[in-house]
């Protein structure tokens, strides 16, 4: 199967189409500082100044917690994390590199109230990242909060679906304005030469991307500074790191 | 106690607590209370101190509480709560911290919240034990059982009601009012009719002589949002340049809008830090908009700083150095205004080993400590509120569980670290001086990992209950 992404009438396409969309201007995105990954997103990185979707696996989804935390430590300025009840635990974020003079908490009561003061966060223009924890996401609702990212053009916009146990890719929900859209779930720990748990690892699914294809990766979770890592064993592997072909694309 | 003058006779007008137990009583001559206690301390009431003292106090409330604050003397406040409660946590945790606070300060109050201004003043004075808060609509039931003095009758005809058989305010509700009115009066009625909300009682707001405020009144009342949000942005900027006049920013601003019916609507916001911009300000009120009823239409507009702190001028763009990080003061304000003051916070760190009790929240805005947890063990992205509970199967006294079991699925734990052995905080509580909990990591079959202890050593039974907590989860 041939990589279409280097195809050039592709990319004169794409170019058309970005110039159809109206944006003129590069957007600027933020690196995992893992090729394989950044070869998947459009522009080499998560793009800033848009939305992203993520989900965890089960109830409380921590990892999903950790790798919206690990790309809120790497972008630049304060951080605005609202949420509907309280049970983030910020040692825990700060381990992840996000530290707890960079983050500002909004409890509000309900997905509609946390969405509404998401993109209040997100029209200020003037934060790094937003994370907003939500069940639902609606179309029009993350239509507004698309919108209003791309207007601040510097804030990364996180949704993180919390919720009742997804099953599979099918189940995530209805589609959304979302520009990429992840899933992590915890995997079993790097193995130690001694008993105890070592680095953890995790399946990060990159479910659907705007103008990119899915894929599937195994990865190291974020260390103190918020990276990600490919897990050593990997890393020397004749064959190039598991990342699978032909989700869907969109 | 305090005594005072009724016409010619000098009677007790107030008693604390000892002179209480010792026979006293409000109304009683001052001669007789002197010969039930001797020794007592006498001091003249002195009615206008009183009122001055009730004042002071109202505005404290007003600057704290709520955007319109009467004084109702001689020994009230009416707060209308209408709009300004879910700043402070709801109306229970406002009435519990209002009250605690003025305990704080030595005076007993008792607080209550009702529909009408008269059912609040009943049941805050016969039925608030200390605080009481009757549900929305309550009716009449829940004055009923009131004695009738809780109407605000004068003592004349109270005691003519009691004399003819009326001892609550139930035994009154349950006549006809024509008949009321011609063998009492209007004011029986017109005191009824308060209490149940039948009649209108404005309150007039008490505004402090110092304090900064732009009035506007219309030439025909206004109702259209559009007209009432350029109203709004003239008075701010009238308001903002009488601050800046006086070297102030404003930290709380109160909106009043009095109706045509003589009815007044307020609209509060807060700032975080000072300010004095307009522009900024008017967007907090215009987000408000929704919430004001213009009813048939307002007639005049008054904007107040209740609260103003000196601000200095500051410069912010500077052509040298770097540029500064984005002021996020407006988004903590318009935040705060839509989810309460509380709800927007940081997390500092506290010198704790307890999980629980090593986070505090602190204002969004505050400085910044670079304080922070020790790295070096591993902690929880989510930690829950209350340990649960966990069915485990494990070795004494030191091993962690093979197998547990969680919200009834069985895992099986391949991996684990630890323990990491909290000792309870003896110095903080009697009950925790020998409780210990032993901190494991582990790791389940699917990879998933979490946060569980054992409450107690493994051996000592006075060091817990040895059963076993999911605590957290770690990503």
């Amino acid at each position: 199967m041939r990589d279409v992404r280097s195809e050039p009438a592709i990319k004169a396409l794409r170019a058309q189409i970005e110039q159809i969309e109206g944006r003129r201007r590069a957007r600027s995105t933020l690196p995992f500082g893992i090729a394989e990954l950044d070869s998947r997103l459009p522009g080499g990185g998560l793009a800033i100044g848009a939305l992203h979707e993520v989900a965890g696996d089960g109830g409380c989804g921590a990892a999903a917690t950790l790798f919206a935390a690990g790309i809120a430590a790497r972008a630049k300025n304060k951080v605005l994390w609202c949420v509907s009840r309280a049970d983030l635990f910020a040692p825990g974020l700060a381990q992840a590199g996000l530290a707890s003079g960079r983050v500002m908490y909004v409890e509000a009561g309900d997905d509609k109230s946390v969405l509404a003061c998401m993109e209040e966060g997100l029209r200020h223009g003037g934060l790094g990242a937003v994370v907003a924890e939500a069940a639902r996401l609606s179309m029009t609702a993350s239509r507004r909060l698309q919108l209003a990212a791309e207007a601040s053009g510097a804030t990364i916009a996180i949704v993180l679906r919390r919720g009742r146990r997804q099953a599979g890719a099918a189940d995530f929900g209805a589609p959304t304005a979302a520009a990429t859209r992840w899933r992590i779930s915890a995997l079993p720990s790097s193995p130690l030469p001694v008993p105890g748990i070592g680095r953890p690892r995790w399946r990060v699914e990159l479910i659907r991307g705007r103008a990119g294809e899915g894929a599937e990766f195994e990865l190291e979770a974020c260390d103190a500074k918020g990276r990600l890592a490919v897990p050593s064993e990997l890393v020397d592997r004749s064959d190039a790191p598991r990342a699978r072909r032909g989700g869907a694309s969109a | 106690m305090l005594a005072g003058r009724e016409g010619n006779r000098r009677i007790v007008l107030a008693a604390d607590g000892a002179a209480k137990t010792a026979g006293l009583r409000v109304g009683m001559p001052l001669a007789k209370a002197q010969i039930l206690a001797p020794g007592l301390i006498v001091q003249n009431a002195d009615a206008k101190a009183d009122a001055k003292a009730l004042d002071r106090l109202a505005v404290w409330t007003l600057q704290r509480y709520a955007p319109m604050v009467a004084a109702d003397y001689p020994d009230g406040i009416v707060i209308e709560s209408t709009g300004a409660d879910h700043l402070h946590g709801g109306e229970a945790a406002m009435l519990a911290g209002l009250v605690g606070r003025l305990a704080a300060s030595g005076f007993a109050a008792k607080a209550a919240v009702a529909d009408t201004l008269g059912a609040a003043h009943a049941l805050a004075r016969y039925a608030a034990r200390p605080t009481l808060i009757a549900t929305l609509g309550h009716g009449t039931a829940i004055l009923a059982p009131l004695p009738l003095e809780a109407l605000r009758l004068p003592d004349a005809l109270s005691s003519e009601l009691y004399r003819l058989g009326f001892e609550r305010i139930g035994d009154v509700l349950a006549q006809p009012r024509a008949p009321l009115t011609l063998r009492f009066g209007p004011e029986l009625v017109r005191r009824i009719e308060q209490a149940l909300g039948e009649r209108a009682e404005p309150i007039e707001p008490i505004r402090p002589p110092d304090m900064i405020e732009a009035r506007r009144a219309f030439a025909e009342p206004i109702a259209a949002a559009e007209t009432i949000a350029r109203a709004i942005a003239h008075l701010t900027s009238q308001l903002c340049k009488a601050l800046e006049l006086k070297g102030l920013g404003a930290r709380r601003l109160d909106l009043l809008c009095r109706r045509i019916d003589n009815q007044a609507v307020a609209v509060r916001v807060g700032l975080a830090a000072p300010s004095h911009d307009a522009r900024r300000i008017t967007r907090l009120f215009c987000d408000k908009i929704e919430t004001i009823d213009p009813g048939f239409g307002i007639e005049v507009m008054t904007l107040a700083a209740t609260v103003a702190e000196p601000l200095a001028p500051k410069q912010t763009v500077s052509p040298l150095g770097e540029a500064a990080a984005a002021d996020i003061c407006d988004l903590v304000d318009t935040l705060a205004n839509r989810v309460g003051e509380r709800a927007i916070y940081r997390i500092a760190p506290v010198a704790s080993d307890a999980p629980e009790r090593s986070i505090r929240h602190i204002p969004a805005l505050a400085p910044e400590t670079g304080a922070t947890w020790s790295p070096h063990w591993p902690r929880p992205a989510r930690l829950f509120p209350r340990p649960e509970r966990i069915e485990t199967v494990a070795l004494l006294p030191d091993h962690p569980p093979a197998v547990f079991t969680w919200r009834g699925v069985r895992r099986r734990v391949r991996r684990a670290d630890g323990p990491e052995r909290l000792f309870g905080e003896w110095w903080k509580r009697e009950v925790e001086l020998c409780a210990v909990r032993d901190y494991f990591r582990i790791e389940d079959e699917s990879g998933a990992r979490y946060w569980i202890f054992r409450s107690g050593d493994g051996e000592d039974a006075a060091t817990g209950s040895q059963r076993w907590f999911l605590h957290g989860i770690f990503g």
